[in-house]
């Protein structure tokens, strides 16, 4: 532990005055809070990289026949706005907060690996460079979908190696930045915290660091003999060399589902900070939490198969699948019960930062309820792969995991900047966000139950008024985020905005509100706090 | 100036009314018509109940919290928490309710996965981009053809106002009789594609090598369409399935007509064609089959798919160009021709090729070639 300390804490840091500056400062820093704000950045810039390459496809589907996009490029758009907002926007977004909060929640000075820790973030640009490349190739960016099925994904040109190595690259780095949080989450914890004292945030992502360790090999082995089929003559995928092009789909969703649960585990853990900060009131059940978590992480490597209802398996896969992915709804119940009991009899305020919270409830809840819709698997089988897949996921990723992503931004911005958001235009943000997201994706239910399927850039007429629906809803949506990214940029870059105390939120009490002054300095913690 | 400007919006607002009055607001799964799509049907409906009952509970709660627990009214924050019994409760309640869900789930999924004594037998292949279905057995065995979408390109492209069943349309449907039960034998000759008739409540993947079934006992006769619901590359979105189910005799009728077809259009593999006759046989196959990639121009859309105006391949050596089309080309989208269509039909499409746009061999390529080339 005091070695770790030592590395920076010589005698006459108590100013914690020293601090680089400069382009150089970002290339070569190994300081827990630069190398989440890089995260953090990168992230929203993926978002709208996603967002426009989305906005494009709903303009294609405002109606039937091809205007804008040719069926080529719209299978290259969908790919890669899938790509991109899960390996671009949403991951890194978590492990940015993962950077920032989890050393100032442990009472720790840093992450444990500070240099892995850089390297691990410098590796994305990387990656995301090769996925822009790709769209300059020859035949174009990937378009096989985000989850690059062979034996489609072998017919495409060099794009997909792009693509492939993009992948590789990213689950390098989330793997370097898991076994950080892992390792600075058991070892650098203040004296006085046992793991059952430890916030929920730092729990979920303790849970998602090992589900991330478990399962991006997995991917990398999957693509890996993509690749190998691809161009060392390999039969992993191709029957007529005796492979079976159903065992990419089992690999990847091996990964796929687990996946799911590492987007959204940690939305998990940012809504239990905020929801009893605001209602001043304790979590309800902190133990049952954390083991409601836990089941949720391991039933996720049971029920990979449920992607696959309609390859065809025998009625006892099936069964089993059926069974297991039901039961994912009671351990996600019991969070959903947590949150409301935790509310119950407090004394609420809804700043922004909970209205996301109650948002998320809200939204993520009827995702949850397609979700079991879904796992039923004779129903799934006239959903699968329509436009009602397309809304559930959608309301668990944007009204899921993203609303965690802004209630968590919301509520840590005071803490980062030291200057309070601008109130006002936050509860705008979350008003038009709510609104603007229910009008693009719930008319998608209706959809896919009539029967649209998803991924075709044209369709039949008698979907083109909910699509019409769908899209206005859309625009409005990727507008209302220009509006948070001034706000954020209002609260950081331009440092307007008033100052904020050192705990702005009545009822905040994890150590970087008790502990430390806003903003937070660029050190700290350099003695541990005592927990009790 | 001011009344044809008030003309125009009132003109506009009853074109709007008009639109919206005729639109398809379609909220729910279509109209079943086997057994197994309305057992999936009732049980979304269930479902549905359930989950509203649920949603209505849970949410009346947050929201009477919203309204009574808040600061603004006074409300002083209690500090309970954890309790078993209450934890207990919410963990019971929802098991029990899922194994309310999963007995009709499981019921439902039996029947679904029963193939067993078909009255008929059909292969249906997945190509790109379009279908083909082979009669595998009982009434109607031996019949065979591709059947690929309808809707003409101009329509696709906005040049001309779009048919009453647009994208769901298709040159040769799949016929059935009703009442019977079908079992539906899934391949594919490329990359993966799914079958998907929603009526029948059936979608079964198509997987290139392997071969899978699903069934369907439609009970109602009329025409029903669905759509390839697995992303199979650039034209996934225009290879729909179109099923005509009929009554036995006209059934009847039908297989008599296609082996009639079939018999007529039996040709002599020795006969010797002319360049002409084969070079409008082949404009034909060429639109059918090659046009959706190479494109009618024979320009392509390079780079993914390659021009044939000018091509090494086009105006090579005949040996060559047969033996891509055959075999295609592996790594490529550039597929296998070699079970899809006939020596005749590829004899065709390659002399075409090797004779239209810029292209200039004046070679007439012999079915019997390309029977020779498939030893």
């Amino acid at each position: 532990m005091s070695a770790v300390i030592d590395t920076h804490g010589h005698a006459d840091h108590e100013g914690h005055g020293y601090q680089p500056s400069g382009l150089m400062r970002w290339v070569t820093t190994t300081n827990h809070k630069d190398i989440g704000t890089m995260y953090l950045w990168f992230s929203l810039i993926m978002l709208f990289v996603g967002g426009v390459l989305a906005l494009t496809l709903r303009a294609e589907l405002f109606q039937p026949g091809i205007q804008i996009v040719n069926p080529e490029f719209f299978n290259q758009l969908t790919t890669m706005h899938g790509l991109i907002m899960v390996f671009g926007a949403i991951m890194p977004a978590f492990v940015g907060f993962a950077n920032w909060q989890i050393p100032m929640m442990i009472g720790a000075p840093d992450m444990a690996f500070a240099r892995m820790n850089n390297w691990s973030f410098w590796l994305l640009p990387v990656a995301a460079s090769l996925l822009v490349i790709s769209f300059f190739v020859p035949g174009g960016a990937p378009a096989a979908g985000w989850t690059i099925y062979a034996p489609l994904s072998t017919q495409m040109g060099p794009g997909m190696d792009l693509g492939i190595f993009a992948l590789h690259i990213m689950g390098a780095s989330s793997i370097m930045g898991s076994i950080n949080i892992v390792t600075t989450i058991l070892n650098m914890r203040a004296p006085g915290m046992t793991l059952m004292k430890m916030p929920m945030f730092v729990w979920t992502w303790l849970i998602t660091a090992y589900l991330l360790i478990a399962v991006m090999p997995v991917l990398a082995g999957a693509i890996t003999m993509v690749l190998a089929d691809r161009h060392f003559g390999t039969s992993f995928f191709n029957a007529a060399g005796g492979g079976d092009p159903v065992m990419f789909q089992h690999i990847f969703w091996f990964f796929g589902h687990p996946e799911v649960y590492i987007m959204i585990l940690p939305a998990f853990g940012i809504i239990s900070q905020v929801i009893p900060a605001f209602a001043r009131k304790p979590l309800f059940g902190y133990a049952s939490m954390v083991y409601a978590t836990s089941s949720i992480a391991i039933l996720s490597f049971i029920v990979w198969a449920h992607h696959m209802f309609t390859v065809g398996m025998p009625t006892a896969a099936l069964l089993f699948f059926m069974y297991a992915t039901m039961l994912i709804a009671v351990p996600t119940g019991v969070k959903v019960f947590n949150w409301l009991a935790t509310m119950w009899k407090g004394s609420m305020t809804f700043e922004t930062p909970m209205l996301f919270a109650v948002g998320f409830i809200f939204v993520f809840t009827m995702g949850g309820f397609t979700g079991l819709m879904l796992a039923i698997m004779p129903v799934d089988v006239q959903l699968q792969d329509t436009y009602y897949v397309v809304a559930h996921f959608h309301y668990v990723l944007v009204a899921g995991s993203l609303y965690a992503i802004f209630a968590g931004t919301y509520f840590w911005i005071p803490k980062w900047t030291g200057r309070m958001y601008d109130e006002t235009l936050g509860k705008w943000h979350f008003w038009l966000s709510l609104v603007f997201f229910n009008i693009t994706f719930f008319p998608m239910h209706f959809l896919g139950l009539a029967g649209m399927p998803r991924r075709i850039p044209d369709y039949a007429s008698q979907f083109t008024e909910f699509n019409q629906i769908a899209t206005v809803g859309a625009f409005g949506f990727g507008l209302s985020q220009l509006l948070f990214l001034y706000i954020v940029l209002k609260a950081s870059v331009f440092a307007r905005g008033e100052k904020t105390p050192a705990r702005p939120w009545e009822g905040a009490d994890t150590l970087e509100w008790t502990h430390l002054p806003s903003p937070a300095p660029y050190h700290s913690f350099h003695e541990q706090p005592e927990v009790k | 100036m001011n009344n044809k400007l008030g003309r125009l919006s009132g003109g506009l607002l009853l074109a709007l009314y008009a639109g919206l009055a005729s639109a398809a607001y379609q909220l729910n799964f279509q109209a079943p018509v086997t057994r197994v799509a309305s057992e999936i049907y009732d049980l979304h409906m269930l479902m549905m109940y359930i989950i509203l009952v649920i949603f209505c509970v849970v949410f009346g709660v947050m929201f009477y919290s919203i309204y009574a627990h808040r600061k603004s009214v006074g409300h002083k924050a209690e500090q309970f928490h954890e309790n078993t019994t209450v934890e207990i409760i919410w963990t019971v309640i929802p098991f029990v309710i899922l194994v309310g869900m999963a007995w009709p789930a499981t019921k439902t999924l039996i029947a679904f996965k029963d193939t067993s004594n078909p009255d008929i037998t059909i292969k249906a292949t997945g190509y790109q981009w379009k279908w083909g279905y082979d009669y595998l057995k009982g009434e109607g065995e031996g019949v065979a053809f591709l059947s690929a979408l309808a809707t003409p390109q101009d329509q696709i492209h906005n040049q001309k106002p779009k048919g009453e069943n647009y994208l769901l349309e298709v040159d040769n449907p799949l016929v059935v009789p009703v009442g019977k039960k079908v079992r539906i034998l899934t391949t594919a000759n490329d990359v993966i594609h799914s079958f998907w008739v929603p009526a029948f409540g059936i979608k079964q993947d198509a997987i290139p090598g392997f071969v899978r079934d699903t069934w369907f006992k439609a009970d109602k006769e009329g025409t029903y369409r669905g759509q390839c619901a697995e992303l199979c590359g650039k034209d996934h979105g225009f290879m729909p399935i179109v099923v005509e189910v009929v009554s036995p005799e006209k059934y009847t009728e039908w297989v008599g007509a296609q082996k009639a077809k079939v018999a007529a259009a039996a040709e002599d593999p020795n006969k010797q064609w002319t360049l002409a006759e084969l070079q409008a046989k082949g404009e034909k196959v060429y639109a059918a089959n090659c046009a959706a990639c190479h494109q009618a121009t024979g320009k392509g859309l390079p780079p993914a798919f390659a021009a044939l105006d000018g091509s090494k391949i086009a105006t090579g050596g005949k040996k060559a160009h047969i033996d891509m089309v055959l075999n295609g080309k592996a790594g490529t989208a550039m597929a296998a021709f070699a079970k899809q269509l006939s020596d005749t039909d590829i004899a065709a499409v390659v002399t075409y090729e090797r004779n239209a746009w810029g292209n200039k061999t004046g070679d007439a390529v012999q079915p019997a070639e390309v029977k020779a080339a498939r030893k």
